[in-house]
């Protein structure tokens, strides 16, 4: 039982980061119609970018990790005005294939630069472990926890209560609309990739200083899919719940699989089952808006 | 975009037989038919290098047609298409070393296996389109990837499998010139197939449900039939071309069949063009042919400074790995037609030359 518990207990946690990375996967959908292959890589990027600054610049974490969030930024910006900005009005199969491209391209160069093991990073906290309701909890886990949620609320205040929040949800809602309005749509598409290259890169070195920084951080990228198929494409609120979802789910699956099935490998599988079984149910998700096609 | 072509003035279409035949004059029949004598040839001259060449793309090629006829003919989008030809390169071994059946029968059945697998998983395709469609194959491909690792008795599991060289009344093809021509000859055939596939009302249902899948369906198309076909014929495609690996290479290994090789069929198909038959060739041909151009790019550039500065040597991997998606960029950027749009603006341009205007 409480093996049960703190898997559970890690299922949120990771479901909580995974929340996080669907919801910026969210508002570049929402923002641009650009569905982003490579929003693993985001992860990835600024992973290393944190663990460079941290071990070859000697760097403490508090002025490492802003630069990294700060080049994140420039770096969301410029891939959507060179790449992703000339790809306006392409058919959809264009876009998604750019992205993968965009996906395989820092992939490969990521590997390049700082090879293809898995490197921790320099230790944050002073004790690992923290003792939460009598479970024995990583306290890099906690403080995850506590970003993925300020993380949240600061989603939900920004499109609440900011000026910006407020024109990047009118883009979403009706480009010609806030155009007409006085809206600059292309500096809110700069935007959006900035804020979820940001943000991702938030959970990526979360992430990093978990499991030490390697390729497979990008993984996170693909378990976005039946997240954010579960929530529903266009919402955010789905999104963090489908990464809840989805992170507990696969917490479960790898329980009942030690347990009683012994398939084997039922952490990473899990979720694509049940991404096939809601595509075909229910496709838009628990809040997705219908696409309802008139003539 | 499939049907762009300069066409000399006053050469009129007067019946429907003539609008639609293969080739569109006498001239690229010729042509053709004169492209495979040479083809035959070739072993004769080739050293294995070139052979290899050769024969890659022509399994590739015959998966990668399968791709095109989803993708640039029905506008459905899957990233799943590399468990596929996997699933056949299993499923022919799979027959030949279970139950006997003859390699020369193994590799059509394992089509037909691989299609009824291609139908499972394109159920939820007569649902779904687009976005959907292709996340619903991206969960596919690691479904099938899954199911490769773990199913010993179906792919022997990480030992992998042998598939036996295809004998034919006691010939057996095993070496790359004799395997060559098996390939050619299952390619010709593949290829022609799919073209008078486009001639048929079914392949003009399948572009109508591309070009707008509301006014198909208001002409009387059904949307979920064709794109269910679709998506078998191009499961299809992919299961003889897995085949056709199989019983070349001897043996399958469960690695090889990930998401990258997935991408690299929709880089062959979005390189060669979508919707043209003889681009998704040239498509694969420059995808085989690009791992071979960084490794002589990077012998060219041995012991230089860009060499020693970004230790090439140990990371030709990584460069070849970037060279697949920056390809695919690039071309989508500057080339969305591929390259078989760009062969016939050449055409056009000497048939016309030097009064382009």
């Amino acid at each position: 039982m409480t093996l049960f518990l703190q898997l559970l207990v890690n299922g949120v946690i990771v479901g909580a980061l995974y929340g996080v990375v669907a919801m910026s996967f969210v508002l570049i959908y929402k923002a641009s119609r650009i569905v982003n292959f490579a929003q693993g890589e985001f992860l990835l990027i600024g992973a290393w970018t944190c663990w460079w600054l941290l071990t070859s610049w000697h760097l403490p974490f508090w002025i490492g990790f802003p630069i990294t969030l700060v080049f994140m930024l420039v770096f969301g910006v410029i891939l959507q005005v060179v790449v992703l900005r000339p790809m306006i009005g392409e058919p959809i199969i264009s876009v998604i294939m750019v992205t993968i491209g965009l996906s395989i391209v820092f992939q490969a160069a990521m590997k390049w630069m700082f090879g293809v093991f898995a490197k921790p990073f320099p230790p944050i906290f002073a004790s690992p472990t923290t003792n939460l309701f009598g479970l024995e909890v990583q306290t890099v886990y906690v403080v995850s926890l506590g970003i993925s949620i300020l993380i949240m609320a600061g989603f939900g205040w920004f499109f609440k209560y900011s000026r910006t929040g407020l024109a990047m949800r009118a883009t979403a809602f009706d480009q010609q609309v806030a155009q007409s309005l006085g809206i600059s749509v292309r500096r809110m598409f700069a935007m959006s990739w900035a804020i979820s290259a940001m943000v991702s890169a938030v959970a990526g070195v979360t992430v990093g200083v978990v499991n030490g920084v390697s390729s497979a951080l990008s993984i996170f990228g693909i378990k976005v899919f039946p997240a954010v198929i579960l929530g529903g494409l266009d919402s955010v609120i789905g999104a963090v719940l489908g990464g809840l979802i989805v992170g507990v789910l696969e917490n479960v699956a790898q329980y009942v699989d030690s347990q009683w099935l012994n398939w084997g490998n039922m952490y990473e599988i899990a979720p694509f089952y049940v991404l096939i079984a809601i595509l075909m149910i229910k496709p838009y998700g628990l809040f997705g808006t219908k696409d309802i096609e008139r003539v | 975009m499939a049907n762009v072509s300069i066409i000399p003035s006053g050469d009129f279409k007067t019946s429907y037989g003539t609008d639609t035949t293969i080739f569109p004059t006498t001239t690229s029949r010729n042509f053709a038919i004169l492209g495979v004598i040479l083809l035959l040839a070739c072993p004769a001259f080739m050293d294995r290098f070139w052979l290899n060449m050769l024969i890659q793309i022509g399994y590739l090629g015959i998966a990668a047609l399968g791709l095109n006829i989803l993708v640039g003919f029905t506008g459905q989008i899957s990233i799943g298409h590399s468990a596929f030809f996997g699933f056949g390169a299993f499923a022919s071994a799979w027959l030949n070393n279970r139950w006997g059946v003859p390699v020369a029968l193994a590799i059509p059945l394992a089509g037909v296996v691989t299609t009824g697998v291609g139908l499972l998983f394109g159920m939820p395709a007569a649902r779904l389109k687009g976005l959907y469609l292709a996340i619903a194959t991206l969960a596919a491909q690691y479904i099938l990837q899954d199911f490769f690792a773990r199913a010993d008795w179906f792919t022997g599991g990480t030992n992998g499998t042998i598939a036996e060289a295809l004998t034919i009344f006691g010939f057996s093809f095993d070496t790359d010139e004799r395997y060559f021509y098996v390939v050619l000859v299952a390619m010709v055939v593949m290829y022609i197939l799919a073209t008078n596939l486009m001639r048929t009302r079914d392949g003009r249902a399948l572009v109508a449900v591309r070009d707008h899948y509301l006014s198909a369906e208001i002409m009387g198309i059904n949307l979920t039939k064709y794109r269910t076909m679709s998506f078998g014929i191009s499961a299809f495609y992919a299961g003889i071309g897995g085949a056709l690996y199989a019983h070349y290479l001897q043996f399958v290994s469960v690695e090889g069949f990930t998401i990258l090789f997935s991408i690299q069929f929709l880089g062959m198909i979005i390189i060669g063009g979508l919707g043209s038959i003889m681009g998704t060739l040239m498509g694969t041909a420059f995808m085989v042919f690009l791992p071979e151009a960084m490794q002589a790019l990077t012998k060219l550039v041995s012991g230089t400074a860009i060499d020693t500065a970004l230790n090439l040597k140990d990371n030709i991997a990584f460069l070849r790995e970037m060279s697949i998606g920056l390809v695919i960029i690039l071309f989508l950027v500057f080339e969305p037609d591929g390259l078989a749009h760009r062969w016939k603006q050449i055409k056009a341009y000497w048939k016309l030359y030097p009064f382009s205007h």
